[in-house]
């Protein structure tokens, strides 16, 4: 893809972790959220980031594609430097995906004009070619039918799936998935989680930050705990639920299971 | 007396009719001179109506983008040019342009050697109305875009749209059909302003009105024909604004939601 070869550092290779995040500190005013986090994301892996509220989950996933801006600290994204001021954000978040908990569809156009639209846009690619490549990803999001609904007139499940299928559409190598279930009611979840968990499985790189703890153990390569700013604790998820090392970890995983 | 002879068309003979039989002289019905003069004077109201709320809205949309600027300046020149222009009447702005800019302007020499100042009255309308009404709509279209929510413009980003491309593509179109009720205000308004280029002698509605009632004797009758073709004008302005206001309207959207 040319887009993505523009902000590759010549030095990354696909062995090398695609996400590499490195003593990251970010402080809102005088409250430090992240205090020094590190992990390491391989291509095609899945990551699930797991904490009590607050803990700084959703900061350190924005900070994956510049959303907010980090004190100190690197996260390289393909080998480029995200904290680079030089750096061009917009083509970083042409390659890394996300979704948040409450979709934030463009609410003006269809579930189909929302998939074309970044490609059209930003991409500045073909309008005939967008919507062929938009109507598969909306068949691949269980949506047939739906595209020329528009948000207002969708499920939160089924608002969601376009949402996955927006961010799909410009071909990102990394997907970031905040906490995308937390909105939904329980029947709704399954249908957005099958869609992620077929994602995860065809090798997509996945970073979500999730309660679905059953999700998780499942579909994750590798689970981050966070507490107060701090990785307490990343393990696979066998290991991880079966022996959480930390007396903060077993504390959470009492609580949540 | 036009009706002394046989009336030319249709539309005079209705004008003799009531005359005669109902004592109203509708000197712009049966006074051709007074027709044409009737006729382009509303053509003139409309004129500077159309091309003025062209400028505003261009004005609204510009000057609100330029307010989310990162640079202080930027936002002190637009907050500053929004005082000026809420804070004065009017009739005071187009006396500002049309006697006091004008003059300091150079004058260009026309094909004859006569030496013309470089905008019309016309024109000097078009620009203070313009303005006038363009101030009123960077308002209207930040309380538009305001309510535009953050997470909305973070999906954006998100997508790699910049800054400018965010506001096209996304801010404004939803800030546009949040703020059309305001508008749609601002723009009646803006017809309804137009009048005031008859003190900078523009032959629009109001102007060509008063000359037929100092020719023709007729003031309360041209009082009556004026307020009604206003109203006639407003009124095509708004069933125009709101048949926008519902082909723009979106299937589940605006009720309250969005937040
Ligand atoms: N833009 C901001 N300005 C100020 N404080 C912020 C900002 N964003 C987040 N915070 C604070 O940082 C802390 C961590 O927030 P964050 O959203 O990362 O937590 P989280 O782990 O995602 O929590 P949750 O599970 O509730 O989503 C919170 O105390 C929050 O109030
Ligand atoms: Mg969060």
């Amino acid at each position: 893809m040319a887009t993505a070869a523009a902000t590759t550092a010549p030095s990354w290779t696909p062995d090398q972790p695609m996400v590499c995040v490195k003593d990251v500190r970010k402080s809102f005013g005088a409250f430090e959220v992240l205090k020094g986090v590190s992990m390491d994301v391989a291509k095609g892996e899945t990551i699930c980031i797991i904490g009590p509220s607050g803990s700084g989950k959703s900061t350190l996933i924005r900070c994956i594609n510049a959303l907010v801006d980090i004190d100190g600290g690197s996260i390289k994204v393909e080998g480029q430097e995200v904290n680079d001021p030089k750096l061009d954000k917009l083509k970083l978040r042409r390659k890394v995906g996300m979704v948040f908990q409450q979709y934030n569809l463009f609410p003006h156009k269809t579930a189909l004009q929302n998939v074309m639209m970044a490609p059209i846009n930003v991409l500045k690619e073909d309008k005939a070619k967008v919507e062929d490549r938009a109507r598969k990803l909306i068949a691949k999001v269980r949506l047939t039918g739906k595209e020329n609904n528009y948000p207002g007139e969708l499920s939160g499940g089924q608002q969601q799936r376009v949402a996955i299928a927006r961010s799909l559409a410009m071909r990102p190598d990394i997907m970031l998935f905040d906490e995308v279930t937390a909105a939904l009611d329980p029947e709704t979840v399954k249908e957005v989680l099958f869609t992620i968990r077929e994602l995860a499985e065809e090798g997509m790189t996945c970073i979500l930050v999730t309660h679905e703890m059953k999700f998780a153990r499942d579909v994750a390569d590798h689970i981050y705990f966070t507490d107060k700013g701090v990785i307490v604790e990343h393990a696979p998820p066998a290991e991880f639920f079966e022996n959480p090392r930390d007396e903060r970890t077993k504390t959470f995983l009492g609580q949540i299971l | 007396m036009a009706c002394d002879v046989a009336p030319p068309d249709a539309i005079a003979a209705v004008g003799c009719w009531i005359q005669a039989n109902a004592g109203v002289n509708l000197t712009i019905l049966h006074d051709p001179f007074d027709r044409s003069r009737f006729i382009s004077g509303i053509g003139m109201t409309i004129w500077l109506s159309v091309v003025s709320l062209f400028f505003s809205l261009i004005i609204g949309v510009v000057g609100a983008w330029a307010q989310g600027s990162d640079y202080k300046w930027i936002r002190w020149l637009i907050n500053g040019f929004i005082v000026v222009f809420r804070n004065t009447p009017p009739l005071v702005q187009i006396f500002f342009f049309y006697f006091g800019v004008s003059n300091l302007l150079p004058a260009v020499e026309d094909d004859v050697g006569m030496r013309q100042p470089l905008l019309t009255n016309v024109q000097w309308a078009i620009f203070s109305l313009s303005l006038f009404a363009g101030a009123f709509n960077i308002e209207i279209f930040r309380s538009g875009i305001e309510a535009v929510p953050n997470s909305t413009k973070e999906a954006a980003s998100a997508l790699g749209y910049t800054r400018l491309g965010t506001y096209l593509h996304v801010v404004l179109p939803l800030a546009i059909r949040v703020c059309l009720p305001a508008l749609n205000n601002n723009l009646v308004n803006l017809l309804k302003t137009t009048s005031l280029a008859y003190a900078i002698a523009v032959p629009e509605l109001l102007y060509a009105s008063k000359n037929i009632w100092t020719d023709a004797q007729n003031v309360p009758t041209m009082m009556v024909v004026l307020l009604l073709t206003y109203v006639a004008l407003v009124g095509v302005l708004v069933w125009a604004m709101n048949s926008w206001e519902r082909s723009m309207a979106i299937p589940g959207f605006g009720q309250g939601r969005g937040r």
